[in-house]
């Protein structure tokens, strides 16, 4: 088990090399002056210039420069942004836990869904109910859903007034964070009325950013329980008697699980480029709108950072699926 | 259309087997979603090629007398302006059908470009093995790793705006799917018996590569290539949406969509229609895709 541990572990260096080489020249290629844009200052008069040159290393060769930089990054120093002069860490750091707090309501949603319809689907095979599970599961995952979004808050809060349009929020609340997750901060504070807000406002980019996953992994489900079913020991659990619920919960569901859980976590990428999008539909404060935000002021430290900072998130991410898949599925950790 | 590509269903020795084209439309036309996708795109290639016909105005004529008019069946709209008009007075339909053109377009170049790359890179690295393979795949890895709509956006954020820069990005990102796909393939197939036979004969590494094996690989490549159109809409719409693909006053989907975003409370229709347009496309590639694989190959058929 150590040693396959080890080997995933080993696995990523390369791709962290990569991802901070990428990063590396990003800074080198976008157009102005490469020191202005790493110290995050514009119009430096010359004396500064020199020492921010040798600061950065422009006078020694690329490799010494992009160690250099590796080393910064490593100490977890990615510059600071060019309009709020804040170190992009600590910026990353604040609007994080909006992000994660959007994207795991919106995995549930597309499990507590996904799930029960994939297996029904799968159960009742060639129904009416499959084939509308299929056909609406392919739809969810060729929606646009910047679009999807539009269109929701066009039917919910204008033509129903039920939900708010954006932000996390009410204005009217002022909380105090703690945790960073509102649901969570909401109920520490004493305004009750506060976690409504926060929940009202979590519904619509909720379902938004919860439609491709929630359309990947009624597929899964169901092509992975449709697998499962036609196996031997499901035949001999029904020969035996067992009630059909025992059968498809216990027997079945439990081995079907193994490939659902695996796309769940190749869903990560996914569900951060999905959040870019939502954020940015719903004034959602998170690291996608930062992102997108960054770009239009032309703040190319918080783009750099940013885009490290979330390669790395994913990259972990992807590291922990595969070592948990490993300590479920004891032929993967085997077979290396 | 090889046939090798067709593994011959239960051998009838006796008659002779169906030509392969039939054999592949017999699978195909049984999937009533894929004959739907398919009957979408002919109907959208159509519209984008005789856009100059079928438009009733010029998609980029002002005329902010008529802007935010309804479609034709609300109060106030009229059939002139079948789907209503935007904000200064466009009329939306024909935008829309200029915008497959677009559309098109981005699908078939991004695809293009990034199976061409893709399969060069795969075929040389399932090939040459070694450390040629690791640092082709390594490196695709790393491509994957990342966000694909992230990725693409700091490409953009680099190169600037536009929509050439952003199909690069597009098929950049798609680009591993292929690279791996290609790699695959060649691996099963250079251990069989008629590349060995090939190479025994003399056959340098070119031919093997293009001639011999290449070929075989084509049938997970065109079933890529069907998905990798619908992402590369997608994709390219959102950047559009995002300000960072097509600029305006290109009627490209998704910038008219960022276009018409601040006018949701008071039109829906601007909204609306190029976001349907876009589904509708997407959805039909992607059923043609599932139909393509399914008839292709059928060991594969997901049930």
């Amino acid at each position: 088990m150590l040693r396959f541990i080890l080997t995933r572990v080993s696995l990523i260096i390369p791709t962290f090399l990569g991802i901070t080489l990428l990063a590396f020249f990003l800074i080198r290629l976008v157009p102005g002056d490469p020191i202005e844009t790493l110290a995050g200052e514009r119009g430096i008069d010359p004396a500064r210039l020199e020492e921010l040159r040798r600061l950065y290393g422009f006078d020694q060769p690329l490799i010494v420069q992009y160690g250099i930089y590796l080393s910064r990054v490593l100490q977890g120093d990615l510059g600071k942004s060019m309009i709020t002069q804040e170190p992009v860490l600590s910026e990353f750091s604040a609007l994080f836990p909006a992000t994660i707090e959007l994207a795991l309501c919106a995995i549930l949603f597309a499990l507590l869904i996904g799930l029960p319809a994939g297996i029904i689907a799968a159960i009742r095979r060639n129904s009416i109910f499959d084939h509308g599970v299929m056909g609406i599961s392919l739809t969810g995952y060729s929606m646009p859903i910047f679009w999807w979004g539009l269109i929701l808050i066009l039917l919910f809060s204008v033509q129903f007034d039920l939900t708010p349009v954006s932000g996390r929020i009410d204005v009217l609340y002022y909380i105090e964070p703690v945790t960073g997750f509102l649901l969570i901060d909401t109920l520490l504070s004493d305004e009750p009325e506060a976690f409504w807000s926060a929940v009202e406002h979590l519904i619509l980019p909720t379902i938004v950013l919860g439609t491709v996953p929630l359309a990947v992994i009624a597929r899964m489900t169901r092509s992975a329980m449709l697998e499962v079913l036609g196996e031997d020991y499901i035949r001999t659990a029904k020969a035996k008697g067992l009630p059909r619920f025992r059968i498809v919960a216990l027997h079945a569901l439990r081995n079907a699980l193994i490939p659902v859980i695996t796309v769940i976590g190749l869903q990560i990428g996914v569900l951060f480029t999905g959040a870019i999008l939502t954020e940015t539909i719903f004034s959602w404060p998170g690291v996608g709108k930062w992102l997108i935000d960054a770009i239009f002021r032309r703040d190319y430290p918080v783009l750099q950072g940013g885009a490290l900072l979330l390669g790395m998130v994913v990259m972990s991410v992807n590291l922990l699926v595969d070592l948990a898949y490993g300590l479920i599925n004891p032929r993967i950790r085997h077979t290396r | 259309m090889n046939a090798e590509t067709i593994p011959a269903p239960v051998a009838a020795p006796a008659t002779s087997p169906p030509h392969p084209l039939r054999e592949f439309w017999g699978y195909f036309s049984a999937n009533h979603g894929a004959v739907a996708g398919l009957v979408i795109i002919v109907a959208v290639v159509l519209v984008a090629l005789l856009a100059d016909v079928i438009a009733p105005h010029d998609p980029n004529l002002t005329n902010t007398a008529i802007a935010l008019q309804p479609p034709f069946w609300q109060e106030g709209g009229s059939l002139a302006y079948p789907l209503g008009t935007d904000p200064i007075g466009r009329d939306i339909l024909s935008r829309l059908i200029y915008g497959a053109q677009l559309s098109l377009l981005i699908g078939i170049v991004v695809v293009s470009i990034s199976i061409v790359v893709g399969t060069v890179l795969g075929l040389v690295a399932g090939f040459f093995r070694g450390l040629t393979e690791i640092f082709i795949m390594r490196l695709m890895d790393i491509v994957l790793t990342l966000p694909s709509l992230l990725l693409a956006i700091v490409i953009v954020a680099v190169l600037g705006p536009g929509l050439m820069n952003a199909m690069l990005a597009v098929a950049l990102v798609i680009l591993p799917h292929y690279v791996r796909l290609a790699r695959a393939a060649v691996i099963t197939e250079t251990s069989k018996d008629y590349v060995m036979a090939a190479r025994v004969s003399g056959a340098g590494t070119g031919r093997l590569m293009f001639r011999e094996v290449l070929p075989n690989c084509t049938a997970p490549l065109i079933v890529q290539a069907s998905l990798g159109i619908s992402t590369a809409i997608l994709d390219a719409a959102a950047l559009g949406f995002l300000g960072l693909g097509a600029q305006p006053p290109s009627p490209e989907w998704g910038t008219m969509l960022a276009d018409a975003r601040e006018f949701v409370l008071r039109a829906w229709w601007v909204v609306t229609f190029p976001g349907l347009a876009i589904l509708i496309t997407v959805l039909a590639f992607n059923l043609l895709g599932d139909g393509l694989r399914d008839a292709l190959d059928p060991k594969l058929k997901r049930s």
